[in-house]
């Protein structure tokens, strides 16, 4: 086709002018202008890195993608990307990338597990898959099946995952590396709402007066929203305050109007200052909004004695206790720490903030080990539990930097306290890791909700809590798909029956064949494979080895002992190392795909390429696997198993009766089923026509699949089957999404999606269709709809007194949560906090971005950023190498004492990216005991010269 | 420019003399200094229309048309001591800086097509505003423009104002009444002619012509700007490009076959 210089101008002005607003163009002038920029096609898709969900568009050119482009009809980035996203078009092509199924062999190719790693079939792969698996059911049933899963799962992949294992495998024990991420803020949602994930979205950054960001660098690690932000307050600087509140200075500190920087985990006692300005100023200064507490708010409250999500004290891994005082496969140096999951004292620190719930300074406090269990109290019980957290004591616990006055700490929380209750000030409180990873990161979640809701501002335009995720669909895969031990798509539990029912029917599943039991979270995962439980695990789209705290004790099990863990990726990262089987993963714009970002906004894209070698998608894995077990190999009873303390029944006459056969395998029930193939491959549908579809197709590479045979495809349209089936769950449920096709034709839409038109805050009647629905015939403004937990006995912050449960319907919560100390603080030996997180340049544990070749220079290695003072006093240098050691383990890294991150004298903070500086051996698995997510944040450390 | 001013007698007598050595220097005269020469040919800028450095010290036969043709004294021919390739044409914009003449004399008396007319060209006319001679760089710090002084020297200087050189407006918080009138240098529009380091008011110039080749980065052609219609035509011949770093210099398998100690 011969295109004259004004047709091409004008077809492909035309062609971007529609994409800009987001509509379809008609397939010849779109083919016109494609064929005219040089050969290249251009078509969206999402960012593969952050929360933030950027939108781009790929140019693809003889089957590679060669460039990108930020979208500049995306909402989110208006065309804009940082420099992760800038390098999309690279991170597919590293030189190592791993094309072919790998196996630890013997000299006879038989499987060693402490052979090397030799080239195998996918077929011969698939058959050590099935005898493992089949082995590890044999030894403990369902619960010896784990899945390491991912919030960079794509949609489709997260749901076929989390089909097979819940549905045919009838195992729980699948849960994504975004526990590690945003479990506390989730447990924050259910707690508060009812419902998972945030009010408002990014709109607010424009319309807020105030950013207040809670222990998150967005400077680094949204540097989007950041640099919304920062137009935010160049656009009004004098109204517009930034505020930073941190543990160490770091970029995002640059544009802050103030900054604070506390001791770690005492931002609870600066919650609780806040709340208790509010609440005792409020007399004098009329600040509660009482019509917005008396309509919609009750207050709550639970048991403070959780632990800190360690070991207990009867894992197998923990015994013997011996006279040393170390116990099991735990020295005694570790269990120092461990101990204080069972009991601890009660330290100075905590003992006035304890006091209100029955404890004081010098009291052993017994640990339950973790409830999510709570109840209704009194608003003055809530004030009672704020009175200990006045300005001298808060100050005293929270000041962070040594070299700062108390005084001047002092102006900072008054200052702190009255930007929040400014009335008409508008107020967004942003929050990442900081609050999140954090032994007590669901009650810190709750404490913002109190503060946003008394001042009524919350779920309102420029105001409200506003949790930011880290990983690009750790909302919109593991949290809305429910890739997690306990959970079930949109919002529904495994542990509720009625739940499990709605499941089993849309799966076409026999009644009962879900397991009702989810408690193996990730870190549980790890030690049960450390206890001996789980036999056979698979790492997917995630580097769980290398991402996962007290990391020597997960790799040592991995590879000692009679175990078989198979790594599906795009890199030989440490995951793979530690692996007996790796698999090539096809990587993100090989496979047509979808997230969902940090605002509730979902986005798909298609196949833009085929995959390196024979590396095929996640998806495909998981549907070959299905192929190879059948009714009978499932379906029957199970004995008790590790967290499961009855049997699962025999479902499989059930299953007869439904039409299935001994032999039909889960292939043809999950996958493969009517209602799947009616979702045709079509190349006349605009949304399909010109793309690939490996898995619906096969493609030209013709890989020798999972039988032997040249794979040919399943004939059907395998992702909008998933997708479709999976939205199901949510819609007429406030969790609508569109129709597959429409996000084909748009940016992303933020759900629910009711009548086409996306919700930007929810619970407000005003914005948003379930509130209004909810509010009907009343004048209320909200509506706080969510179903879990709304009933609640009634009790005091120490007892519940009455066990009869109160409805609450539409109201949310405001909870009376104590400042704790974490399980491990610096003393005279390890005498240093550390903290770890990540830089900008670099995506989580680096096996895309350290083979970008501009990002390995510009951040070529993990440093241990620590304060001038500190390193001249334990005789180290700048640049030179150090020892930072816990008491499980110890790392070298370079000391610098200049750039962009600067500790107060006491603290260090060494990123995780660097698999060669492994951080994640000296971090401590302690977790929220509520959430289960890991406190990446603090532990103790000593540092000296190498 | 209506009419060429004579070439002054001090000048001439430089210029002959420059000629003359530059034509030894073909015969293998004073090679010591080459060397030297050469690294400082990187930092030299060069008439209009000049083609790359190394091919301009191949091709310029050193014979000063260009400098004779030149009507503002601006172009030099580089003698003994100045350490720099000898005979050929230069610039020092900070005392003569290029004019820009609109008929850009020097560039066609060229015999050899060092100086590349069609390079200045635009439509097959003669365009002096295609020309790359150089670009300015500002160092912000010693810009006094950049402490509040109401300055823009530069810009007001500049041929392209508007173009080649804006302004960029913030708030002066300090005086709370003011505003800062910061220069910007936009290279595609910016010839290097070095009207702005003539101008430029600060004992050293703040604001310099470097050679392009030196003072320019490149982006790289893996990314272009979704905002920016023409920018695909930069990257056109962008193909998707194998990477490899420290942590991927091994194959895979050698990776994984060759980890050592995990734990």
């Amino acid at each position: 086709m011969s295109l004259s210089r004004r047709e091409f101008l004008k077809s492909s002005a035309a062609a971007s002018a529609a994409a800009a607003m987001g509509m379809a163009v008609p397939a010849e002038l779109e083919a016109k202008a494609t064929e005219a920029e040089h050969g290249w096609r251009w078509d969206k898709a999402a960012c593969r890195f952050c929360g933030t969900g950027c939108g781009i568009m790929m140019a693809t050119k003889d089957g590679k993608i060669v460039a990108v482009k930020g979208d500049p009809a995306a909402p989110v980035n208006r065309g804009l990307n940082c420099i992760k996203g800038y390098f999309n078009a690279k991170i597919m092509y590293g030189a190592d990338r791993l094309t072919q199924p790998l196996l630890r062999v013997d000299n006879q190719g038989n499987f060693d597990k402490k052979g090397s790693f030799a080239p195998v079939s996918w077929e011969r792969a698939f058959d050590e898959m099935e005898f493992h698996i089949r082995k590890a059911l044999k030894h403990a049933g369902p619960e010896s099946v784990g899945i390491f899963a991912s919030g960079q799962y794509t949609i489709m992949e997260g749901y076929a995952a989390q089909k097979m294992m819940k549905a045919g495998f009838r195992s729980n024990a699948i849960d994504p590396n975004a526990r590690h991420c945003m479990a506390s803020a989730v447990v924050g949602f259910y707690q508060t709402f009812g419902i998972d994930e945030p009010s408002g979205c990014y709109d607010d950054i424009e319309l807020t007066d105030t950013v207040i960001s809670w222990g998150s660098n967005m400077a680094e690690m949204h540097p989007i929203l950041w640099s919304r932000v920062t137009d935010r307050k160049l656009t009004d600087p004098k109204k517009v305050k930034i505020i930073s509140i941190q543990t160490y200075t770091h970029r995002t500190s640059d544009l802050a109007d103030t900054e604070i920087i506390f001791t770690p985990n005492t931002d609870l006692a600066m919650w609780n200052y806040v709340a208790r300005e509010i609440v005792m100023r409020d007399a004098k200064e009329n600040i509660i909004d009482w019509d917005f507490i008396k309509k919609h708010i009750v207050f709550a409250v639970g048991p403070v004695n959780l632990g800190y999500g360690l070991r207990r004290a009867s894992d197998k891994s923990l015994n013997p206790r011996r006279a040393d005082g170390s116990a099991g496969k735990y020295d005694a140096k570790e269990m120092e720490t461990i101990d204080k999951e069972m009991s601890k004292v009660v330290s100075q620190t905590e003992g006035p903030a304890l006091e209100p719930y029955g404890y004081k300074a010098g009291d052993t406090m017994k640990n339950s080990g973790g409830t999510l269990g709570h109840w209704e109290i009194s608003f003055a019980e809530y004030k009672k539990s704020l009175e200990p957290y006045t300005l001298d004591y808060v100050a005293k616990i929270c000041k962070g930097n040594p070299d700062e006055s108390l005084e001047s700490f002092k102006a900072k929380l008054q200052e702190l306290a009255d930007l929040y209750i400014e009335k008409d000030r508008k107020v967004v409180s942003f929050w990442t890791m900081g609050m999140n990873q954090h032994t007590r990161g669901s009650w810190d979640n709750t404490l913002a909700y109190n503060v946003h809701f008394m001042l009524n501002k919350q779920a309102r335009p420029g105001s409200g809590a506003f949790s930011l995720t880290g990983q690009p669909s750790a909302c919109g895969t593991a949290r809305e798909v429910g890739t997690f031990t306990h959970r079930l798509p949109a919002d529904l539990m495994v542990k509720v029956p009625a739940h499990r029912k709605i499941a089993e029917k849309k799966w076409m599943i026999p009644h009962g064949t879900l397991n009702g039991v989810g408690k193996q979270h990730i870190m549980q995962i790890h030690r049960d494979i450390e206890d001996g439980l789980i036999k056979f695990a698979w790492v997917n789209v995630c580097n769980a080895y290398q991402d996962s705290a007290s990391a020597s004790h997960w790799i040592k099990a991995a590879r000692e002992m009679d175990n078989f863990i198979v790594t599906s990726d795009g890199y030989p990262g440490i995951s793979a190392k530690v692996s007996d089987l790796i698999l090539p993963s096809a990587m993100i714009y090989e496979k047509w795909g979808g997230y969902g970002n940090a605002e509730r906004r979902t986005q798909l894209w298609r196949q833009q390429v085929l995959p390196v070698g024979d590396a095929m998608s996640d998806t495909w894995q998981w549907v070959e696997l299905s192929k190879r077990f059948t009714v009978d190999d499932l379906w029957g009873a199970y004995a008790p198993s590790g967290p499961r303390k009855t049997a699962l029944p025999d479902v499989r006459k059930a299953a007869y009766a439904m039409g299935y056969s001994g032999d039909t395998t889960m292939y043809e029930i999950l996958f493969a089923n009517k209602i799947a193939k009616s979702y045709k491959l079509d190349q006349a549908d605009p949304i399909q026509k010109g793309y690939d579809n490996s898995e619906g197709y096969g493609d030209s590479r013709n890989v020798v699949g999972s039988d032997g045979k040249v794979f040919k495809g399943y004939g059907f349209f395998i992702h909008k089957y998933l997708f479709e089936e999976y939205a199901a769950f949510g819609r007429g449920r406030g969790h609508d999404l569109a129709p597959f096709d429409m996000y084909h034709k748009v940016r992303g839409l933020k759900w629910p999606v009711v009548n086409g038109k996306e919700t930007p805050w929810r619970f407000n009647v005003n914005f948003d269709p379930y509130a209004a629905k909810a509010a009907k015939g009343t004048d209320n403004e909200f509506a706080f709809y969510g179903k879990i937990a709304k009933s609640l006995k009634q009790g005091d912050l120490t007892h519940v007194t009455d066990k009869k449960k109160k409805p609450l319907p539409n109201k949310a919560k405001i909870f009376a949560r104590p400042y704790m100390d974490p399980p491990e603080k610096p003393d005279a030996e390890y005498d240093t906090w550390l903290a770890t997180g990540r830089v900008l340049e670099h995506w989580h544990s680096g096996t895309m971005t350290m083979r970008v070749p501009e990002l390995y220079r510009a951040v070529p290695e993990a440093l241990c950023y620590m304060h001038p003072e500190d390193a001249k006093k334990k005789g180290l240098q700048q640049g030179k190498l150090a020892w930072v050691e816990s008491r499980r383990g110890r790392v070298k890294a370079r000391v610098e004492t200049r750039g962009r991150n600067r500790p107060p004298r006491g603290l260090v903070f060494v990123p995780w990216f660097d698999e060669r500086i492994f951080i994640n051996k000296v971090c401590l698995d302690a977790t929220c005991p509520m959430s289960k997510q890991t406190d990446y944040k603090k532990c103790a450390v000593k540092i000296y010269k190498v | 420019m209506s009419k060429r001013e004579p070439i002054s007698d001090r000048r001439k007598f430089i210029f002959n003399m420059a000629r003359g050595v530059g034509i030894a220097t073909l015969g293998g005269f004073v090679w010591s200094a080459y060397i030297d020469e050469a690294k400082a040919s990187q930092l030299l800028l060069r008439p209009p229309g000049a083609i790359k450095e190394d091919d301009f010290l191949k091709t310029c036969i050193k014979c000063g048309m260009c400098v004779e043709a030149c009507p503002f004294d601006t172009l030099l021919l580089a003698k003994p001591g100045d350490h720099k390739p000898l005979g050929t044409p230069y610039f020092t914009p900070r005392d003569v800086p290029c004019h820009m003449c609109t008929d850009i004399p020097c560039v066609p008396v060229c015999p050899t097509g060092a100086l590349d007319q069609k390079s200045v060209e635009t439509e097959n006319k003669l365009d002096i505003n295609s020309a790359e001679m150089g670009l300015a760089v500002i160092d912000k710090d010693s810009c006094i423009a950049f402490w509040g002084i109401q300055c823009d020297a530069c810009y007001r200087a500049c041929p392209l104002l508007g173009k080649a050189i804006t302004i960029e407006y913030a708030k002066n918080e300090r005086t709370g009444k003011h505003a800062f009138l910061k220069p910007v240098v936009h290279s595609d529009p910016c010839t290097g002619c070095g009207m702005c380091e003539h101008a430029c008011v600060t004992q050293k110039a703040a604001i310099q012509v470097f050679p392009r080749e030196v003072a320019m980065g490149k982006a790289g052609d893996y990314y272009i700007k979704g905002w920016d219609k023409k920018d695909d035509k930069r990257v056109k011949d962008a193909k998707a490009i194998k990477t490899r770093t420290e942590i991927s210099k091994k194959s895979a398998i050698d990776t994984l076959n060759d980890s050592g100690d995990l734990y």
